[in-house]
Order: C-alpha cells, then sequence, then structure tokens
C-alpha cells in the first residue's frame, strides 16, 4: 500500500468519522439522561436537510451570498430543526412516557421521510441529481485551518487538512467530557440518567434536565448530517441510505466508548477504517479470496468487505456485553420513563 | 414561600373502560389525519378531502389495487406476527429487516439454482424451509448472544440489517451476468417456483400462509407451553428461573421462531410477490412492522388492522404523490405523523391530566 | 414548656387512581420532639410524609411550616422549606461517591463543603468515607449517607421512613443516639415504624394511621403496646405466636460446605453447613445481604455451587438425593420448594402481569402431554387458595400486580403449600404485611411444621425469629457464624453474632 493510498483512508476515515462522532456525542448526551433515541439517524436526516435547505435558499436569494452568513444560516437552521426532532422525542417519551425504542425507530422513518421529500423537491428544483449547488456554503465549511495546514508536509495532510468542523468534533467531545465528569451540572445530569427518582428526591429538575438533553443531544447529532452534506457531499443531496447508516454506527458508537465522550475521539475514527476498508484490502488478499470462492472480479468482494464495520460493531457489543465493571455500564434508567407519583 | 400549584397533575388510571379507552384512540387518530391535511395543504394548496379521496382511491381504487393493499398488508402482517414471540419476551429484535432479506436471499437462490430441475410444487416446500432456516439463522445469532452475555439485543439485530444486505449485494452481483447490478425477475421465462394462482387469485396463496401463521402464533402466544414460558421470560427473567424454566434455551428457541417467520415472509415476498430479490426486498417492513407489533399490543387480531391501515396510508401517499407530483417519501410522513399520535394517545388511555386548581380546598 | 409547632398538616387527602392513601389527615410535628407515625402496611405512613417531601402532591387539604402555609409542589421546595426525608428504599445512586451524593442537585459549588459535612459527622457521631462509592457500602452505611446528606442540605424537619429494618440491635441503639443528639439540637424529627418497641423506646409522641385515617395523638411515656396495637389494628389481637415443641425431627437437609460466588465473583456463602430436620423451624438471621438469598436460592438449585459441597436431601422412603448438580425442576419434583419472597415482591415467584390461575400454574405449567398448557386444574387450585386464605381479588384472572401486598403474599405462599412440600423455605414471608397476615403466615408455617414439613424461615424481625422458630442460623458475611437454640437465647446475643464474625476468621 502506498503513503497516498494510505493517506486516502484516512482522509476517507476522518470524514466519516466525524459525521460519527457528531451523532455518537449528541447520543450520549441523551442517554447519559437515560434517554434512547434510536431516531438519531433520523434526526441526523433533519440536520442535513435543514442545513442544506438553508444554505440552498440563502445563495440563491442573494445576488451576492456571503459565505459567513450562509454558514450561520446553515448551522442555525440544523441545530434548530434537528433539536425540534428532538424536541418530538423528548414530548413522547418522557411527558407521554410512549416507549422509547418505538418512537425512535418512528422518529427515523419520519426524519428520512422528511429529509429525502425535501431533498427530492430541492433537487427537482435545482435541475437534477447531484445539482444543488451550494458550492459557497460548502466550501466555507470545507475551509482549513490557514497557515499551519500547509506548512508541514505530509503531515499537513494528515493532521490538519480536514474542515474546521472536524476539529469543532474533537474539541466537542473534550467538552462533553469534562461536562460529564467534573462539572455540578454534568453530575445532576448522570444523576438523572441514573436514578431519576434519587435525582429528583436532590432537588433536580428530572423533567427539564431531560428536555434539555434529547433536545441539545439532538442539535449535536444533527450536525453530523451537516458534515455529510457540506464536506462529504460537497453541498449536494441523494435520496441515498448514507447518513442513515452512519447513524446506526453513531447508536452502536455510544456502546463502544461506555458512554464517555473522549473515547469517541478515536472509536468514531476507528468506525470510519472500518467503513472504508473495502476500498483498501490489498491485492494479495483480494487474489486470494477470488480463487477460494471461484469469482471472476475482484468488486464482487467488496459487497462482503463492507460487512466489516457491522461485524467489527457486533463484535465490540459482544466484549462489552462480556465485562461487568460498575463505571462501563449503562446508565442504569436507560430506556425508562420517569413519572414520580409511580406506585 | 410561593403560594403556586403545580400547573397541570398527572395520575395514573388503570381502570378505564374498553369504550373510553376506544374513544380516546380514535380520536386521536381523527387528531392525526388534521395534522397530515395540514402538511398536505401547506405543501400542495390541495383540499385535503380531495387528496384523502384520491388516497382511498390509490389503496381500493380498482380490484387490482384491493388485492395489492391486501397482499402488501399480509406480508407486513407476517413480518409483524414474527416479532411478536421476541416482544412478548420483552426481546427487542429490531433485525426482521435482515431476516426477511436472507429468507428472501435463501428462496432466490433455490429458485435460480433449482428452478428448471425439480417441479415448482416441491420446489415451494424446499425454498420454504430453506427460507425458514436462514431467518432462522439470523434470528439465532443474537439470540444466543443475548443469552450467554446478555449483549445488547437491539443494535445487535439492527447490524444484522446491514450484513444481510451486503449479503444480497454479493450474491446479485455473483449472479448478474449483466452487469446490471440487478438479477432480474427470475425465471421469467418458465415461472418456476412462483407462487400459482388458486381460484383465479395471484395472491391469495400469499393470504392463505398468512392466515395460517396468524393462527399459530395466536395459539403458540396464548395456550402453549412454549408461549406461558415465553411470556414469564419476558416478565421477569429471576421468576422464569425460579420457575425451572431454562432462560437462555427460551431465548434461543423464541428467537429461532421469530427469525424463521421473518424468513418466511421473505419467501413469500420473493416467490409470491416480486420473483427478484434485491437490497430493497424487505423494503423498510422489517421496521414498520416493529412499530404494527407494538402498537397492536401483540394482539395478532389487532396486527391485522393495524397492517392494513398503514398500508393503506402507504399506497394512498403513493397515490397522491403522482397525482399532484410529490415525490414518494411523502408517504414515510404521514405514516409518522400517525405513528406520533397512535403512540402518545396510549398517554391518554393510561394517565388522567387534571389541570388548574385541586378539587375541594379547606 | 409551649411547643413550638413546625409543620402543621390539615385534612390532607391523597388517592392514587380508585385507592385512597390518605384520608383528610391532620396532625403537628413539633420541634424538639420525636415523633413517632405508627401504622400497619399500607395505612398510609408513608404516602403522608412523601407529600412533605415533595414526592406526591395532596388531593385536598393544607400544609404549613413554621407557620406559613405552604405549597410543596417538588422535592426541591421541600428541602428549601428544611424539611428533608430518608427514605426507606434508599435514594442513593450506586456509581457515584459519597460526596457526590450529598453534593447532589445542590447549585453552588461549595468549596467549605467537605470540611462542613465532616462537622455534621463530628457534632452527631457519624462516620463516613466521602470517597467511598455507594455500591461498595453496607446498608448501615447507605443509611448513614442519607442522614448526613439531609442534614448538610440544612433539614430541620428530619423524617426516617423504616430507619431500622435493615440494621442489627447495636446498630439500632447507635443510630437512636444520633437521633436523640438532633432532637436536643431543636430538630423535629418523624419516625416511620410498625415496630412498637422501638416506636415506644425512641419517640415522645405516637401518632396511629389506619387504613389512611388519623386514629389517634398519644404521649409515648402514657401508653403501651397492647393499647397501640389496638389503636393500630382496630380490634384486640393476641400478639404471641404459638409455638410447639418439635416431635419426630426426621433429618431432610444436610448441607456440607456450600460456597457460591456473587456476580463480582466475591463469596456470598463462605463454606456453610447446617442441617435442617422435618418438623422444626429453622430460622435464619443476618443483617441484609449477608447470603440469605443465595443459601435459599442455592439449595433451589438456582446458584451456580462452586465445587466441594454437597446438599443431601433425605426423602420421606429414606433414600438419600444429592441436590447439588440438580436442576430447579428436579429439586422441585422431590418436594423442595422455595417460596421466595424477594426485595420487590413480584420480582420472583410470581409473575405480576398474570392473574391466580396462571400464577398457579408456575411451577407445574409443564407437566402432562401435549403442546398447551392446561388450565383446569389451576384454576380450581386459585379458587381453592382464594378461599382458604381469604384473598382480596376482583377475579382470579385480575393481575396480580394490581392486589395488595398481603393478598400478593397469600397467593404465593399458598400456592407452595398447596404443592405438599417437605421441605418449605420461605424468604421475609412477611415483609410489607399487616399484623392480621403476618399471623396468617405464621399459623400457615406452623402447621407445616406439624405435618412434618422440614420450615426453613428467612426473617428480618428477631422478635418474630425468636418467638417462632425452633433454632436460628445466623449468617454473617456469608459464613455460618453460630446455630442457637431459639429458647435459650435473646436478641442481644443475636445482633452480636450478625455483625461480629467468631473465631478470628
Amino acid at each position: 500500500m502506498t503513503i497516498t493510498t494510505l493517506l486516502a483512508w484516512v482522509v476517507a476515515a476522518v470524514t466519516f468519522g466525524t459525521v460519527i462522532m457528531y451523532g455518537c456525542l449528541g447520543e450520549t448526551l441523551n442517554e447519559r439522561a437515560g434517554g434512547l433515541n434510536l431516531g438519531t439517524p433520523g434526526i441526523m436526516m433533519l440536520g442535513g436537510i435543514a442545513s442544506l435547505t438553508g444554505a440552498y435558499f440563502y445563495e440563491t436569494s442573494t445576488t451576492n451570498p456571503n459565505a459567513f452568513i450562509s454558514v450561520i444560516i446553515s448551522l442555525v437552521c440544523c441545530v434548530v430543526v434537528s433539536a425540534l426532532g428532538g424536541l418530538l422525542y423528548g414530548l413522547l417519551t418522557i411527558t407521554f412516557r410512549a416507549n422509547q425504542n418505538v418512537t425512535g425507530l418512528t422518529l427515523t422513518i419520519f426524519g428520512t421521510g422528511i429529509a429525502n421529500f425535501f431533498g427530492g423537491s430541492l433537487v427537482k428544483l435545482s435541475g437534477g441529481l447531484g445539482q444543488i449547488s451550494v458550492s459557497m456554503t460548502s466550501n466555507a465549511f470545507k475551509a482549513t485551518i490557514p497557515f499551519i495546514s500547509k506548512r508541514l508536509g505530509i503531515f499537513s495532510n494528515l493532521l490538519f487538512n480536514y474542515g474546521w468542523l472536524t476539529y469543532l468534533a474533537l474539541a466537542l467531545a473534550i467538552v462533553l467530557h469534562l461536562f460529564f465528569f467534573k462539572t455540578r451540572t454534568g453530575l445532576n445530569l448522570r444523576a438523572v440518567g441514573e436514578n431519576p427518582a434519587t435525582a429528583d428526591a436532590s432537588g433536580i429538575d428530572v423533567i427539564k434536565y431531560k428536555y434539555l438533553a434529547c433536545c441539545l443531544g439532538a442539535a449535536i447529532s444533527g450536525m453530523g448530517g451537516l458534515f455529510y452534506v457540506m464536506d462529504y457531499a460537497k453541498g449536494t443531496w441523494a435520496n441515498d441510505s448514507g447518513i442513515e447508516t452512519l447513524g446506526w454506527l453513531a447508536v452502536a458508537l455510544v456502546i463502544f466508548t461506555s458512554w464517555k465522550p473522549k473515547n469517541a475521539t478515536w472509536g468514531a475514527y476507528l468506525f470510519g477504517f472500518c467503513y472504508w476498508i473495502y476500498l483498501y484490502v490489498p491485492t494479495p488478499v483480494n487474489v486470494f479470496l477470488m480463487k477460494t470462492f471461484g469469482l471472476n472480479k475482484s468488486t464482487y468482494l467488496q459487497n462482503l468487505y463492507k460487512m466489516i464495520p457491522y461485524l467489527v460493531t457486533i463484535i465490540v457489543l459482544v466484549l462489552v456485553s462480556a465485562k461487568k465493571r460498575h463505571h462501563d455500564r449503562a446508565p442504569e434508567s436507560l430506556g425508562v420513563a420517569y413519572f414520580r407519583e409511580e406506585r | 414561600m410561593t403560594q403556586r400549584e403545580p400547573l397541570y397533575r398527572i395520575t395514573k388510571n388503570d381502570s378505564r373502560s374498553f369504550l373510553s379507552a376506544a374513544l380516546i384512540r380514535f380520536s386521536c387518530i381523527v387528531l392525526a389525519l388534521l395534522v397530515s391535511a395540514l402538511f398536505i395543504f401547506s405543501i400542495t394548496k390541495l383540499n385535503p378531502i380531495n387528496v384523502y379521496i384520491s388516497m382511498f382511491k390509490g389503496a381500493f381504487g380498482t380490484k387490482r389495487r384491493i388485492w395489492i393493499t391486501i397482499r402488501d398488508a399480509a406480508l407486513l402482517l407476517m413480518i409483524a406476527l414474527g416479532l411478536a414471540p421476541a416482544f412478548k419476551m420483552r426481546f427487542w429484535n429490531t433485525g426482521a429487516e435482515g431476516q426477511v432479506l436472507v429468507g428472501g436471499l435463501a428462496t432466490a437462490t433455490i429458485m435460480i439454482g433449482y428452478g428448471n430441475k425439480i417441479p415448482t410444487a416441491l420446489l415451494l416446500v424446499i425454498m420454504l424451509v430453506v427460507s425458514m432456516v436462514a431467518g432462522a439463522i439470523w434470528g439465532f445469532l443474537p439470540a444466543y448472544f443475548k443469552a450467554k452475555y446478555n449483549t445488547n439485543e437491539t443494535l445487535f439485530t439492527l447490524m444484522m440489517n446491514y450484513v444481510a444486505i451486503q449479503l444480497v449485494e454479493f450474491f446479485v452481483d455473483v449472479w448478474d451476468k449483466k452487469e446490471s447490478h440487478s438479477v432480474g425477475i427470475i425465471n421469467a421465462n418458465n415461472n418456476a417456483g412462483w407462487f400459482p394462482a388458486i381460484a383465479n387469485q395471484q395472491y391469495l396463496l400469499n393470504v392463505i400462509i398468512v392466515a395460517a401463521v396468524i393462527v399459530f402464533v395466536y395459539l403458540y402466544l396464548s395456550y402453549s407451553k412454549h408461549g406461558y414460558e415465553i411470556a414469564v421470560t419476558g416478565e421477569s427473567e429471576n421468576t422464569a428461573r425460579y420457575a425451572g424454566i431454562n432462560v437462555s434455551t427460551v431465548i434461543i428457541r423464541t428467537m429461532l421462531l421469530s427469525g424463521a417467520i421473518c424468513g418466511l415472509a421473505g419467501f413469500v415476498e420473493v416467490a409470491g410477490i416480486s420473483h427478484t430479490i434485491s437490497k430493497q426486498t424487505a423494503g423498510g417492513r422489517g421496521f414498520t412492522a416493529i412499530i404494527v407489533s407494538w402498537l397492536a399490543k401483540l394482539s395478532p387480531i389487532v396486527m391485522v388492522f393495524f397492517s392494513l391501515f398503514i398500508v393503506f396510508l402507504d399506497k394512498g401517499a403513493i397515490q397522491i404523490a403522482s397525482d399532484f407530483n410529490l415525490n414518494e417519501y411523502a408517504s414515510n410522513i404521514i405514516t409518522g405523523i400517525l405513528l406520533f399520535f397512535i403512540l402518545a394517545s396510549e398517554f391518554f388511555v393510561n394517565y388522567d391530566v387534571h389541570f388548574g386548581k385541586r378539587g375541594k380546598q379547606v | 414548656m409551649e411547643k413550638e409547632s413546625a409543620v402543621e398538616l390539615r385534612n390532607i387527602s391523597k388517592s392514587f387512581g380508585k385507592v385512597i392513601a390518605n384520608d383528610n389527615v391532620s396532625f403537628d410535628i413539633n420541634k424538639y420532639e420525636i415523633l413517632a407515625l405508627l401504622g400497619e402496611n399500607g395505612s398510609g405512613k408513608t404516602t403522608i410524609m412523601n407529600m412533605l417531601a415533595g414526592i406526591y402532591y395532596p388531593d385536598s387539604g393544607q400544609i404549613s411550616v413554621n407557620g406559613k402555609v405552604v405549597s410543596i409542589s417538588d422535592p426541591k421546595v421541600a428541602y428549601e422549606l428544611g424539611i428533608g426525608m430518608v427514605h426507606q428504599h434508599y435514594k442513593l445512586i450506586d456509581v457515584f461517591t459519597a460526596y457526590e451524593n450529598i453534593v447532589l442537585g445542590l447549585k453552588e459549588k461549595n468549596k467549605d463543603a467537605r470540611k462542613e459535612i465532616l462537622d455534621i459527622c463530628l457534632k452527631y457521631g457519624f462516620e463516613i468515607d466521602l470517597d467511598m462509592h455507594v455500591y461498595e457500602m453496607s446498608v448501615s452505611q447507605k443509611q448513614t449517607l442519607e442522614i448526613v446528606k439531609v442534614l448538610y442540605r440544612g433539614a430541620e424537619i428530619l423524617i426516617l421512613d423504616e430507619p431500622t429494618s435493615v440494621l442489627t440491635p447495636q446498630e439500632i441503639a447507635k443510630l437512636f443516639n444520633v437521633i436523640r443528639n438532633m432532637r436536643d439540637d431543636g430538630k423535629a424529627i418523624v419516625i416511620i415504624s410498625h415496630k412498637l418497641n422501638e416506636v415506644l423506646d425512641i419517640s415522645n409522641k405516637v401518632v396511629v394511621l389506619r387504613k389512611g385515617k388519623f386514629i389517634a395523638e398519644v404521649d409515648t411515656s402514657k401508653t403501651d403496646e397492647r393499647q397501640l396495637t389496638e389503636l393500630m389494628v382496630g380490634e384486640k389481637i393476641e400478639l404471641d405466636i404459638h409455638r410447639d415443641e418439635p416431635i419426630d425431627l426426621i433429618k431432610r437437609l444436610e448441607v456440607k460446605n456450600l460456597t457460591v460466588l456473587n456476580e463480582e465473583g466475591r463469596k456470598a456463602l463462605d463454606d456453610v453447613s447446617f442441617e435442617a430436620f422435618g418438623g422444626e423451624i429453622l430460622g435464619i438471621a443476618g443483617i441484609s445481604g449477608c447470603g440469605q438469598k443465595e443459601l435459599l436460592e442455592a439449595v433451589a438449585g438456582l446458584q451456580q455451587i462452586e465445587p466441594g459441597a454437597s446438599i443431601i436431601y433425605t426423602s420421606p422412603e429414606n433414600t438419600e438425593e444429592e441436590l447439588v448438580g440438580k436442576s430447579p425442576r428436579q429439586i422441585r419434583e422431590l418436594g423442595v420448594h422455595l417460596s421466595f419472597v424477594p426485595e420487590d415482591r413480584l420480582g420472583m415467584g410470581l409473575v405480576g402481569n398474570m392473574g391466580m390461575i396462571e400464577n398457579m400454574m408456575l411451577k407445574d405449567y409443564s407437566t402432562g402431554h401435549g403442546l398447551f398448557v392446561q388450565t383446569k386444574a389451576p384454576k380450581s387450585l386459585a379458587s381453592t387458595v382464594k378461599t382458604e386464605l381469604s384473598v382480596d381479588t376482583p377475579s382470579l384472572n385480575t393481575p396480580v400486580r394490581r392486589l395488595s401486598g398481603g393478598n400478593v403474599q397469600k397467593v404465593l405462599v399458598g400456592r407452595e403449600i398447596s404443592l405438599a412440600p417437605t421441605v418449605l423455605m420461605t424468604a421475609y414471608a412477611v415483609r410489607g404485611l399487616d399484623i392480621n397476615t403476618s399471623y396468617t403466615i405464621y399459623n400457615l408455617l406452623n402447621t407445616q411444621k406439624k405435618k412434618g414439613v422440614a420450615v426453613i424461615y428467612v426473617g428480618e424481625d428477631l422478635d418474630v425469629l425468636l418467638a417462632l422458630c425452633d433454632r436460628i442460623l445466623i449468617l454473617c458475611s456469608g459464613k455460618v457464624n453460630g446455630i442457637v437454640d431459639a429458647r435459650n437465647t435473646n436478641k442481644e446475643e443475636i445482633g452480636l453474632l450478625m455483625t461480629n464474625l467468631k473465631g478470628g476468621n
């Protein structure tokens, strides 16, 4: 494997890793407060389409669009719409105490529907697939850190050549980690997720914390969708399942990280590597497998290689479940609705 | 100290009458249709009544459409039925999608491999068995690890969906000789392995199979010893152990069954409906079925209504999409809105909300 | 001295669905006073205190604190008013440290928090390790933590819900000293209890509730056990448990070198050996979590047993069977029955969402041929149990979850006895029951003893253990710390055996 291919692999892994990281961080925040949101993929779809729609209408309606404003508009659209998705989830599971799994799955169906519905319409509006051009916004999001990104040769390419949202995700992971484990509010939030009755009796507003966690969590997850659309898809929309798939991996990553954001900083990239592995399998392996299976084309094998991220996730799930340390467990009340006057 | 009283209070209501519960659920559905109408109106600026009529025509407008609606509802119902034993055990099988796919894949394999060599009747029996075995294997893996290590089954089964998708993609590529990334209609020339028309109805066999599954699942869950074990295990694993039930066996056995029924649905889809295989074969039904099964509280009879209802919405939404030049994802949105309202309605069935001042104040 | 009231409760009512928990209850809680809130389980003691703590909100009525009418809409308001409650099921977070639990939910970061907490401990005589995780703590350490937590939040009105139920006599004495210290410091203290001797020992004033209603308020110095019992139960009852001398003792179980590991790999049972005889009641005492549960479960085949152990069962036909290695079902078919009543009542033994009929067949649903369950026999058994033990249920199909604790217990014990056991094991059989039902259960156990059944009774109330059992085995940290003759011992001796491991182990 040449250094160039390796570099390409790293870049691809970091890109998808960042999408997964945002999704995972948002969902971690939610799960720390006791909410298991299987609607995360749907929320990421919502975030993606909202950022795109916002940028599209700004870029097409203004004669001299300003890159900074377009970034702000698309960020705000993404965060607000994703948070609304989280609010819907919160309303149903916190206030109406509906089953979290079913609500989450419905939200994914709903979010995917909304995103592809409007995405499809946008594609139509702009005249065909791959044609929504919010190139300016996309480029603004892909802007690298000046100076440093050019000066260090190969290291620059490896470490500093990504859009600024990549570094924001890393910073967010650290901030969330400190928030959970170093601040009083973080302590309260974890208490809500562990044992809401205790938190309630200690004077913590359980409902408020749960709502804030699921709305803010959704907003963060939604950023994963934005990153996918703006950075990976370069400001276009395709009605495929790209974001949804990464969304499920993000939910799985939460377990992998033992609900600790600091572990997401490397776990997400690991998932990213696994995702792209199918393009970088060394030729001898391909040849060997082709012979074994009696295939005449190596591209067939790619279908099998694409299983790797999911198989890895499964193996991780099994390994995580086999260990039983107190501090690596899921929040105690995860998935359970809280009602103070329950008897 | 402030004198404020809580804005509203919530109390549990365990004893609501059937009628009052039905009324609440019905009003929630009406409300949902109103909100959907608002959505449709804001997008299309069309009279929602016309739109609903259009939806109804889409689902039941012609005899053929009625049959297609029944056919699709039957398929969705079958998957929901397959999920019921797992859910009764509180095992979150989100892997129906993959179980259906591998069932379909197994069916397609037999169809392609033996289509010309074995008479269709025998072929159908073989495909039925093989599809169930394939689905059962997909159900077995997460169940085994759940039983052994208590591995999170929700995500395990979910990931198995993607493994199934890639497996299907692999075989589609291998079988496809024209680089079109599709296998096309299998045995289009001789219809080998296709469901035969019964009494001139192309899809009657599908309905018969599903009817058999309904009866089976109903009896199995409500009256059999296995069903009793599933109920006890789902309620409390400790109680199950105390009762002498081997919890691991029950988990694995139940998931083998759950996966097998979903695999069977794959067989019905491939041999009885599409006569092809692709990663779209399950088409999201595995997820919709979860919701059907849950909302019906695992009652097979209620599931019949829910599957019909959801397929009606789906067909209707596709119809309005084509009538009014929208894209087909409108159906996901309308289905989503409806499901949200039904989910919320359960709260109002189980709890009372009191607003404002308390009763007597001394 | 004129009493200074801290809390006035006036005409408080609260219901849950159709169940009326409190009906027009009024009384005062005073400073410099320990008030005992006495009543049977289900009399509404905890509910009314939960309304003070902001957990529940009253349907009607008025609460005043320090002379001002207040509306305690949530626990935060209760804290602001200086009301602190130590719940029966501790409200602590397992993965947090003691310190984190204490400061949980408090707004401002207080640099001196640690020092202030230690000052409180010093003042009242608590011992606490602030950096210990709750999951590492013993029950009494957790209770100490709960009380310190409440005091740190400035509680002047302290409510303790059944604080002694899991403590040894020595720990109770220590706790009562602390409580007296707090009273003398001017705090208003409420102790919820149903144990008369403790109420008489610690309180200044007793308020009695029955079926949600206020019954009486008496000065502790002017009352006695008989009067309080009558007030509590509403009728005169015989408080002595009738105990026959054991006759025709036949060895049924011989347990040797039984060791069981818990989830964390520590020894839950450590080299336990004992014998149980038909025709006697063997009591098992110990502070909670000392291996009682594991012991019964191990005999019933529900635990993984370490090698080297043997449990020999002698059948009525005088054949000997090794139980280790047999499945729960095989053990049961030999006649060894576990009527386990766990902490949450429905967690094991009964299925909450099933009715009486379906619960009756829990253990023998698999008998008989065919794929389907037989409902005839369980149906008739269910109606027999319902009539004979007067189970109060709307129908035989009503989920047992909806029944009261006492009725749930009757269903469970009724089923176990119907299976004609030779060994009957019960754990906490009367927990949560009213006095009359408790005595029904004691009588049932005595009847079984007379029939020649080997009864093993795990209990927490030492008075009952002393009065009911023939021999008492004391478990301490998973080891047998003594087997005493119940007729020739006392609470103090048992209490010491519960806490101090003999023989330099």
